[in-house]
């Protein structure tokens, strides 16, 4: 190996996912929910899984996580296999999860307690840091219903931040958001992956909200679950979601899904 | 300020109906003592003692089984809740035996331990113990299981989970069920003080049970005021500091 192929060669794979099925036994159907799914996440890499509701992209997700484990196939995590959830892999979830029995700080801080190598003082600093970075150190004190739905994701986000872990994984963590709310922390989430480096994997159904945020979207279909598609977007960051240069990307993939799915209602009409 | 000087200005006024009405004289003394009578009473019986004895008595007793129903009472609703095995044998017996009125097991516990604190023991822990389970186990049924998902992907495990995450998060479930489990130890540990006399130690439901065999109504009639008095303590020292939290945190009930 020489030294120009060592200086132009990849970041590491920081997720591989190799042919990952999922069935769920219910009692009237067996839902396919995954169906022989491979991807690759490098590390520092932000890839959004787009598709329609109930398409497995949430399960892929779970899977990733450790919360649900994979029928065959497996997925490593910096080489190793997944056993089980874990700190390093962060999760956010479309409801914020918050716990009402604390506080916004008790709810920072609830993550950091379980990192064992900082003390309280530490532990205290690292919270205020992220309660900044969202902007809501202002609101340390405060109880989680007295937040509004954009300011408590926003507190999810800095929990799921604060223990520093090296993967987010986010299952729509904005659908239940204002438009204007929504915009904000498009803003913030691209800011902070691009100081913080971290590798994110986002799900949504929303094909604009992919386009924007992703440097590579994975388009989705379902009955079973599989990745139809790959879009690298190469704009430069940070993105508006509004922008001319955008919408053609999200146009793009817009037309891919619907041409996904087509056949895949033709067979239901049948 | 102005909630305490109201709810002062009310009981006046109350006792001054009271009064009023005994001093007409349409009632017999014996059946209806004026509120100064009782309090003649209570102020001498706090005197020679027997009151702040007897209440002592009642209290140690309630408290004592209180507190065991509770030690035992979580442990068993969160089994309950945790394996299935639990649930279809201890949870349905605790279903059963909630239904039954805790004096009920008065007669057992007699047979049993004979005229003993023992069997007010007893009594107290059958009265609290089984709400306590039941409402332990449909607090932490309630408790949304995305909040132990997302406590698993920050690093917590097993007892973990349990401690900082289940058990917080039933909290509401559970006060209310200590809340019952309390009404109702009072209630069947004032039933089995008035049913039997326990030699051990005389209770404020025996000095109850006097007052009527003396006709002496004034102590009756105190007598249950300190009873009432007894709960409304306990209502407002064990029970509005958890509740007053959860309000303020939960969001509910704004006041």
């Amino acid at each position: 190996m020489t030294v120009e192929t060592e200086l132009i060669s990849a970041p590491p794979e920081k997720l591989v996912v190799e042919g990952v099925s999922k069935t769920f036994r219910t009692a009237r159907a067996d839902v396919h929910a995954l169906d022989n799914i491979s991807l690759n996440v490098r590390e520092g890499d932000f890839v959004c899984l787009v598709g329609p509701s109930g398409c497995g992209k949430s399960t892929l997700l779970n899977i990733i996580a450790g919360l649900e484990t994979p029928d065959k196939g497996h997925v490593l995590a910096d080489g190793k296999p997944i056993t089980g959830p874990g700190s390093e892999r962060m999760m956010m979830f479309q409801e914020s999860a918050l716990y009402p029995w604390l506080d916004v700080f008790g709810n920072v801080m609830f993550s950091l307690k379980l990192k064992p190598k900082l003390n309280n003082k530490e532990r205290r600093e690292v919270a205020m840091f992220y309660l900044k970075l969202v902007g809501l150190e202002k609101f340390m004190y405060a109880n989680i219903h007295e937040l509004s739905g954009g300011m408590k994701q926003r507190v999810a986000l800095a929990r799921a931040l604060a223990p520093n872990p090296r993967v987010l994984l986010m299952d729509e963590p904005f659908a239940a958001l204002d438009a204007l709310t929504r915009e904000q922390l498009y803003g913030d989430i691209q800011q902070i992956w691009a100081k913080r480096r971290k590798t994110i994997v986002f799900v949504t159904h929303n094909v604009r909200e992919a386009a924007c945020l992703g440097n590579r979207v994975a388009l989705f279909s379902p009955h079973p679950g599989r990745i139809q598609e790959q879009f690298e977007i190469n704009l430069p960051r940070p993105r508006d979601i509004n922008s001319v240069e955008l919408a053609k990307y999200s146009t793009e993939i817009t037309r891919a899904l619907k041409r996904h799915l087509k056949p895949e209602l033709a067979e239901v009409a049948e | 300020m102005r909630r305490w000087l109201n709810a002062i200005l009310f009981f006046v006024i109350l006792l001054a109906i009271w009064e009023g009405l005994v001093r007409t004289g349409i009632w017999s003394p014996v059946l209806v003592p004026s509120p100064l009578d009782v309090a003649r009473y209570l102020a001498g019986s706090v005197q020679d003692r027997t009151l702040l004895d007897a209440s002592y008595v009642t209290l140690k007793r309630l408290l004592l089984g209180y507190a065991t129903g509770l030690v035992l009472g979580l442990p068993l609703g969160l089994l309950n809740a945790r394996f299935k095995f639990c649930e279809d044998t201890i949870g349905l017996l605790a279903l059963g035996l909630q239904t039954l009125p805790s004096v009920c097991w008065a007669p057992l516990a007699l047979l049993w331990f004979g005229q003993t604190e023992t069997a007010m023991f007893f009594i107290v822990i059958m009265g609290s113990l089984w709400s306590i389970t039941l409402a332990t186990d449909a607090g932490v049924r309630n408790v949304p299981p995305i909040y132990a998902r997302a406590a698993q992907t920050m690093g917590s495990r097993g007892l973990h989970t349990w401690f900082k995450v289940i058990f917080p998060a039933s909290l509401p479930f559970i006060v209310s069920g200590m809340k019952q489990g309390w009404a109702f130890a009072w209630r069947s540990l004032m039933a089995a003080e008035i049913y039997v006399t326990i030699l051990t130690g005389f209770g404020l439901g025996h000095l109850l049970h006097y007052g009527r065999e003396l006709q002496a109504m004034d102590a009756v009639v105190g007598i249950m005021f300190v009873i009432i008095l007894v709960g409304l303590l306990a209502d407002k020292t064990l029970f509005s500091p958890f509740e007053r939290f959860m309000h303020r945190r939960w969001g509910t009930a704004k006041r």
